[in-house]
């Protein structure tokens, strides 16, 4: 098959890349330019709420180069897990964008739209039927929790992609997708060996984390060949070597040597990474072993409340000695006053408030080994949280108030116990989600799972 | 006795999916990598007393070519649940980085 060259953009759009560096890949003729737009990694927001994680002036920045950029080469551009979580708000969003650059810059191309999100009913049958297993760990799954989630999207592996680039579609925007898929299909179509065409993209994928001292999101290049794939910075001052390239596979994932894919599993236990001279690598006996059948990852998030946050510290010693007490008895007392103002509307298990203590164990709560080491200050945040906006909001206002004046039997007098850098000292965050699947579906027909759409723009 | 932040080139933590954790310690050389190897300053026993998990949960590996030790765990808060407190999971490695390394 010869070769077939790669070019990433970027780990991410939106988080920028070089022009400089991404006009030097395009001018070693790419088959194919990809980048990925998102991953669960920041959280369950943006796929509960359905919105983008990156501003959109970054987003556009990088969108309109590689978009000029695949013009002038003719080549296809794929962007996968648009707007972040890959839902059908954020391919729309990205859609939107690449349609008013378009306009901008006069160009014209067919573009090819893949929607990952999960209709409820196809999943909720899926499930009766057996064809929804867990991964290690997952939460429990049911139809109420199929029901109740705001959002839930597949990941899709390469052949959607391949599908749209065979439907003549240049550029393709796609949901949620695995980032390796958006950079293996097209050496796949090219009958690319497997191993190096999915480990070229596992390296791909994320630009330029595989150099040695990255310096910024930038891009970087691979040729995929028959039984090897060399790779690239395209920064001069950017460099990868062997231990660099083979580091990567560390990165975000649990399992170094086997990375799991829709379609099958890389195996890089055998890999030898061998210097090219002092800037690029090559790679060889990447393994890449096929699964009987396609499975996809779900992913939901289901809304877990509305939450008010409030920022504080402590200086006061007789507090931090007895901060757990002082908040528990503190809480207990709250309720009484939640009472006062709700009526009985808003009883104790219809609210909660959590305390987490900076200077203590506020970043690793139950694996922090030295729990028992508070600092001559602590910082408190307090979240409160429940089903209604406007009273999670008045229970934090009201908090912050009785928090800050509640008494400790070492004074006698009345105190102020907190220390509020900030005022108000409560924030509304709006609604907040949690994820809720760690599952895995083989369904009866994958095609049916992400939907395709076309459009002819300029 | 130096430490094991002195030896590595990098001690990180990060998400593995928002399910599980993974740690990489990651060395420079050929030299100070087998030297922490061999002398068992970090094993699937150490890791499980110093972070008071389940040794069972503990996934452990030698990477040889990249000159690094990486472990593991389920997450002790899925990501970004009420109770967790690191939504990139960045900075749960801390308390390998005090490790002693005998001389």
């Amino acid at each position: 098959m010869g070769e077939v060259r790669v070019l990433s953009a970027s780990g991410q759009i939106g988080s920028g890349f070089m022009e400089s560096s991404f006009a030097r890949g395009i001018s070693l003729k790419p088959d194919v330019i990809a980048c990925d737009g998102g991953s669960s990694d920041a959280g369950p927001f943006h796929l509960g709420a359905g919105e983008p994680h990156f501003s959109r002036e970054g987003t556009k920045r990088d969108l309109r180069l590689m978009l000029q950029g695949r013009n002038t080469i003719g080549v296809p551009l794929i962007i996968g897990s648009c707007g972040m979580a890959g839902g059908d708000d954020g391919v729309a969003w990205m859609r939107d964008i690449a349609l008013e650059i378009a306009r901008e810059e006069g160009l014209k191309f067919r573009l090819g739209l893949i929607r990952s999100e999960q209709d409820k009913g196809f999943l909720k049958e899926e499930l009766r039927e057996g064809r929804i297993t867990p991964l290690n760990p997952a939460p429990e799954i049911s139809e109420a929790i199929i029901d109740r989630s705001s959002h839930i999207v597949a990941m899709m592996g390469h052949e959607p992609i391949t599908e749209a680039i065979e439907a003549g579609a240049d550029v393709i925007l796609a949901g949620r997708a695995s980032d390796t898929a958006l950079f293996a299909a097209v050496p796949l179509m090219r009958k690319a060996d497997p191993g190096s065409a999915w480990h070229a993209a596992k390296v791909l994928e994320c630009g330029t984390a595989s150099t040695v001292q990255r310096k910024r999101p930038d891009s970087i290049f691979a040729w995929v060949r028959d039984d090897h794939f060399d790779i690239e910075p395209l920064d001069p001052e950017a460099r990868c070597t062997p231990q660099s390239v083979a580091s990567h596979s560390l990165y975000e994932n649990a399992d170094p040597f086997l990375i799991t894919e829709p379609g099958g599993t890389l195996d890089t236990s055998e890999c030898e990474y061998e210097a090219l001279n002092d800037r690029a690598v090559r790679v060889t006996r990447s393994r890449f072993l096929p699964s009987e059948r396609p499975t996809f990852k779900l992913e939901g998030a289901e809304l877990a409340g509305y939450q008010a946050a409030i920022m504080a510290g402590i200086r006061e010693p007789y507090i931090i000695r007895q901060i757990d007490s002082w908040f528990a008895a503190m809480c207990e007392r709250f309720a009484g006053r939640v009472q006062e103002m709700f009526q009985g509307r808003v009883g104790p298990d219809d609210y909660s408030i959590r305390m987490r203590v900076y200077g203590r164990d506020g970043v690793m709560g139950k694996l922090e080994p030295l729990a028992d080491q508070v600092g001559h200050e602590v910082g408190v945040l307090f979240t409160i949280l429940s089903p209604e906006r406007s009273v999670t909001m008045a229970l934090a206002k009201t908090f912050a108030h009785f928090a800050l004046h509640y008494p400790i039997p070492e004074w006698r007098g009345l105190i102020s116990g907190l220390a509020y850098a900030l005022t108000p000292a409560e924030t509304d965050r709006g609604p907040v989600y949690r994820f809720n699947l760690n599952h895995i579906v083989a369904p009866r027909d994958p095609r049916a799972m992400f939907r395709h759409e076309y459009q002819e723009v300029g | 006795m130096t430490t094991l932040g002195e030896m590595a080139r990098l001690i990180r933590s990060k998400n593995a999916g928002p399910y599980m954790l993974t740690f990489d310690v990651m060395f420079e050389g050929e030299a100070s990598y087998r030297r922490v190897v061999d002398a068992g300053v970090l094993t699937k026993a150490v890791f499980t007393k110093l972070y008071r998990v389940d040794e069972g949960e503990v996934i452990f590996f030698h990477h040889d070519a990249a000159k690094a030790i990486k472990i593991s765990i389920p997450r002790p808060y899925v990501q970004c649940d009420l109770d967790d407190g690191d939504a990139y999971g960045g900075q749960q490695h801390a308390p390998l980085v005090d490790l002693q390394v005998p001389d």
